[in-house]
């Protein structure tokens, strides 16, 4: 019961906190429009299979995995900055109930990106907004959320060791997008790019948001999101543990 | 047994220069540093800045692993019972950050109020008595992006007591406070020595050690180098007086000349206003006011004072090596 209410005040508070980020701001204005346009523009000049809400998911959910990238990666180095980390370290719960709450957070933020896509997608694009299974897209849309937190619970323990993850952030991004089948479908993309994808939850998460969309069946996607989110819980304890000892050996909790 | 015990401690750091040919270095910031403080003791930790005094207490509550050497906190080691140690302990680093910038100070405290375990009902109670304790009642629900570098300094005193810890760590606290605000802080650290909270408190200032701690300690690179109460320090380490002498229009050199003077043990150089003062501690037995007038190279003299030593009297000399 206390990790639970630990979890959920760790939630609002970073939210709050987010969503009171001028830098956030400009962004959840912006990026929704640009990931708009690209999955209207892809649809166009693609002429393949699918409706233009499938790739549109897609785009939104480009929107999520940046939040949760960036975000938890981010405000980890931003609480470095601030003097916050030293003091979210030194608490007497396990570390894993400090950060879960933030990378929670920050995917949670994503929703908005994929709200706000989708909105601008129907107001300029025409994209169309019904979805066949109302009762398992809403489903699918929280447990992305939370698988995809749970991957970025592994990101944020990189950026507790190291001062410059920033590094590692940059890189993912594009990567994630392509090999997630958010961008282009990965029937598209060489085998060997199959096992990775599976291993991610944003594939699963988008191809259960696209199953409820088009009246196919998303429990499986859903159910292996859940699974993997369980699975990055695993990892991201262990590793969490692992690197906070580290950076309280090599010194790298501060800025000074 | 102490409340807090640091046996040896020593602290490496690790670091690199150069991009392509990268080299590295070690630096020890704490070279095997041994303290004990009581129950209910306030005990200051002096020095110099880059003396270890940080370091030191970042090893204390569990921020830094020592590179060798134990330390423990009412019993509990500060590496293997970690989490023990967290909760019974409260710290507060000086300066600005460390505060949730875009969240108001009463946000800020209602979280760490959680983190530290503090039962939901009497979270709001005791938010309520620290901000009055430490005189934001009234401001607690703007954002501290918005707070004076005091006001902030202030949220931080009240969110390292929380949870009502029994040791409390204050890492220079009061520095660049304005003085009223410095003094007010002053306050608070006395009535929370007088409720009964063993305090490790670092500071610049002498006059604060001085008022304030029970005993001090003087750390210089990395290695403690007197400890005892203000006033055996002042006794054992500060013999003999202090001349003061305004000058000026110092000459270049002259802190130097003086230094070499028989019966002197320390010299530094304070800015006042125009004039420069020469504050020469000597041995009990010296009279040099005379030398170190003839070093003066016919710079105009002001007022020439003597007096017994303060606790700063006694760090000048410690830390400057003599």
């Amino acid at each position: 019961m206390r990790t639970l209410r630990l979890i959920w005040i760790g939630w609002k508070f970073h939210v709050k906190s987010l969503t009171l980020s001028s830098f956030f701001l400009l962004t959840s204005v912006l990026q929704p429009i640009i990931f708009a346009s690209i999955a209207y523009f892809m649809f166009r000049v693609g002429a393949r299979e699918g409706t233009l809400l499938y790739v549109a998911l897609g785009a939104g959910m480009m929107g999520i995995w940046s939040s949760t990238l960036f975000g938890s990666g981010g405000a980890i180095q931003w609480q470095r900055w601030q003097g916050t980390l030293e003091y979210c370290i030194a608490v007497p719960p396990p570390f894993l109930l400090v950060i879960l709450p933030l990378t929670l957070a920050t995917a949670t933020i994503g929703l908005y990106s994929l709200t706000a896509t989708l909105i601008w997608g129907r107001l300029f694009f025409d994209v169309p907004l019904e979805v066949a299974n109302p009762v398992a897209f809403v489903v699918a849309i929280p447990v992305t959320v939370v698988g995809l937190g749970l991957l970025g619970l592994i990101l944020a323990s990189t950026f507790i060791m190291y001062r410059n993850a920033n590094a590692l952030s940059n890189l993912l991004e594009y990567p994630v997008w392509l090999v997630t089948g958010l961008l282009v479908s990965l029937s598209l993309l060489p085998g060997w790019v199959g096992p990775i994808s599976w291993a991610l939850a944003p594939t699963w998460g988008v191809n259960a948001l696209r199953e409820a969309a088009i009246a196919g069946n998303p429990w499986p996607e859903i159910g292996m999101c859940l699974a993997l989110g369980a699975v990055y819980l695993v990892i991201g304890h262990f590793t969490l543990q692992q690197f906070e000892r580290l950076a309280r050996e090599r010194a790298t909790l501060s800025l000074t | 047994m102490a409340v807090v015990e640091a046996l040896d401690l020593h602290r490496t750091y690790r670091t690199s220069t150069g991009v392509l040919r990268r080299r590295w270095m070690d630096v020890e910031a704490v070279r095997g540093v041994s303290f004990g403080i009581e129950q209910g003791e306030l005990f200051g930790l002096l020095g110099p800045n880059g003396a270890g005094k940080t370091t030191t207490i970042k090893m204390l509550i569990t921020l830094l692993i020592p590179t060798k050497g134990t330390a423990s906190v009412l019993g509990f080691d500060v590496v293997k019972d970690a989490r023990e140690v967290r909760r019974r302990i409260g710290y507060v680093f000086g300066g600005e950050r460390g505060v949730y910038e875009r969240l108001s100070g009463y946000d800020n405290l209602r979280y760490f109020a959680e983190l530290y375990g503090v039962p939901p009902k009497e979270i709001r109670p005791r938010i309520d008595y620290l901000l009055e304790l430490v005189g934001l009642k009234g401001r607690e629900q703007e954002r501290a992006e918005g707070y004076s570098r005091g006001m902030k300094q202030r949220l931080h005193i009240a969110r390292g007591l929380l949870h009502d810890p029994p040791v409390v760590f204050l890492d220079e606290p009061t520095i660049g406070l304005d003085p009223i605000g410095a003094r007010e802080l002053r306050a608070t650290i006395a009535s929370l020595a007088e409720a009964g909270k063993t305090i490790l408190l670092t500071t610049h200032y002498m006059f604060e050690a001085d008022a304030l701690c029970d005993r001090i300690a003087v750390i210089n690179r990395g290695e403690i180098v007197a400890h005892g109460t203000p006033a055996d320090l002042k006794r054992d380490v500060a013999k003999g007086t202090v001349v003061e002498v305004e000058v000026f229009g110092l000459p270049d050199g002259t802190a130097d000349r003086v230094r070499a003077l028989s019966g002197v043990v320390s010299v530094s150089v304070e800015e006042r206003e125009q004039a420069q003062v020469l504050i020469v501690q000597t041995s009990s037995d010296a009279e040099p006011t005379h030398a170190i007038l003839s070093n003066l190279d016919g710079a105009n003299v002001g007022r020439i004072s003597r007096r017994e030593p303060t606790l700063e009297d006694v760090y000048v000399t410690l830390v400057s090596g003599e």
